[in-house]
C-alpha cells in the first residue's frame, strides 16, 4: 500500500517535536528548576550567616558529588534560561518571527549555553586542571 | 454593526470582558523588567562565585559584607524570587485548572518565595552588620 505523504496535525505521542518546540519546552522547565536553585542559594546565605559550622556543613554538602551535581545542573539551566530569555525579550519587541532567524537563533542559544557553562566550569575548576 | 441601537457606541463596549482573563497586562510587563534586571544581576553572581575562592567561611563573610557585593546579593533575591514567582504563577495557571487548587498552589507559592526571599535578605544584613 503506498503510504500517502500528507501533513498530520501534531499528536502528543506520535508527533516529533521540532528543535524549536523542545527549546521552549526548556525554557519552562529551567525556569522552574532555577526556582529551585536559587532556594538553595538562600540556604547558603543563611547558613553562613548562622555561623562557621553551619557553613562549613553546607560547603561539605556542596563538595559532595551529589552537591556537585546540583551545582552543575545549576548553572546549565541557568545559562541556557539566561540565552534563551534574551531571544524572549528580542519577541517580545517583535523582532526575528520568521522561521530562518527562529532556526538561527534557536542554534545560537544552544552555542552561547554550552559554551559559557564551559567556561564557568574552566574558571571554577582551573586549579585543579 | 451588530444590531441598530449600538451603532453610536464604540467599538470599546463589544470589547469589554471579551478579553480571556481580564488582567495581565502588570504581570507580563513585571515578567520581562525582572528579566531584563537579571541579566546583569546573573552576571555579576556567576562571576563573583567563580573568581572568589569562597571555600571558607571567612572569605564568604568578607565577600559579602562589602557594601557593593550586599547590595547586589539582596537585589538577586529579591529580583529572582519575585520572578520566579511570577513564571511559578504562569505555569499553575497553564497546568492546573482545579480552581480550588489552583488558587492555594499560587498562594502557597507567594508565601514560600517572599518568605525565602526576606530570609536570604535578612541574612545578608546580619552578615553586613555582624562584620562591622
Ligand atoms: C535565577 C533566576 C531565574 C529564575 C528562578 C527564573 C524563573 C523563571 C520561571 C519559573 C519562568 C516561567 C516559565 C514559563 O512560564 O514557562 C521564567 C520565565 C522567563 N524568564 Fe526566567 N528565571 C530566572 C532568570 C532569568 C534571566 C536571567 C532571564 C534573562 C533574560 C530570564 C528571562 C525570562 C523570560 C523572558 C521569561 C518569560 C518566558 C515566557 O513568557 O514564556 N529569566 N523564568
Amino acid at each position: 500500500m503506498k503510504i500517502p505523504h500528507r501533513p498530520l496535525s501534531p499528536h502528543l505521542q506520535v508527533y516529533n517535536l521540532p528543535l524549536t518546540a523542545l527549546l521552549s519546552i526548556s525554557h519552562r522547565i529551567t525556569g522552574v528548576s532555577l526556582t529551585l536553585g536559587i532556594v538553595l542559594l538562600t540556604l547558603w546565605v543563611f547558613s553562613a550567616a548562622l555561623g562557621e559550622e553551619e557553613y562549613n556543613l553546607f560547603s561539605l554538602f556542596l563538595n559532595f558529588w551529589l552537591g556537585k551535581l546540583v551545582l552543575f545542573g545549576f548553572s546549565v539551566a541557568l545559562f541556557y534560561h539566561l540565552c534563551n530569555g534574551i531571544r524572549h525579550l528580542f519577541w517580545d519587541i517583535g523582532m526575528n518571527f520568521d522561521l530562518k532567524k527562529t532556526m538561527l537563533a534557536d542554534y545560537t542559544v544552544l552555542f552561547s549555553s554550552i559554551i559559557l557553562t564551559i567556561l564557568v566550569w574552566f574558571f571554577a575548576l582551573r586549579d585543579l586542571i | 454593526m451588530i444590531d441598530g441601537s449600538s451603532q453610536f457606541r464604540s467599538h470599546l463596549r463589544h470589547a469589554r470582558g471579551m478579553g480571556s482573563a481580564k488582567e495581565g497586562t502588570h504581570h507580563w510587563l513585571a515578567q520581562r523588567v525582572t528579566a531584563l534586571a537579571l541579566l546583569p544581576l546573573t552576571f555579576w553572581l556567576v562571576f563573583s562565585l567563580v573568581t572568589l575562592s569562597l571555600e571558607g567561611h571567612l572569605e564568604f563573610i568578607t565577600w559579602l559584607s562589602s557594601p557593593i557585593s550586599g547590595t547586589l546579593m539582596i537585589l538577586f533575591l529579591l529580583v529572582s524570587f519575585h520572578h520566579g514567582q511570577l513564571g511559578i504563577q504562569v505555569v499553575v495557571e497553564d497546568y492546573i485548572s482545579n480552581i480550588t487548587i489552583r488558587r492555594t498552589l499560587l498562594i502557597v507559592t507567594k508565601f514560600i518565595s517572599y518568605l525565602l526571599a526576606t530570609l536570604g535578605i535578612v541574612s545578608v544584613l546580619r552578615i553586613i552588620f555582624e562584620s562591622l
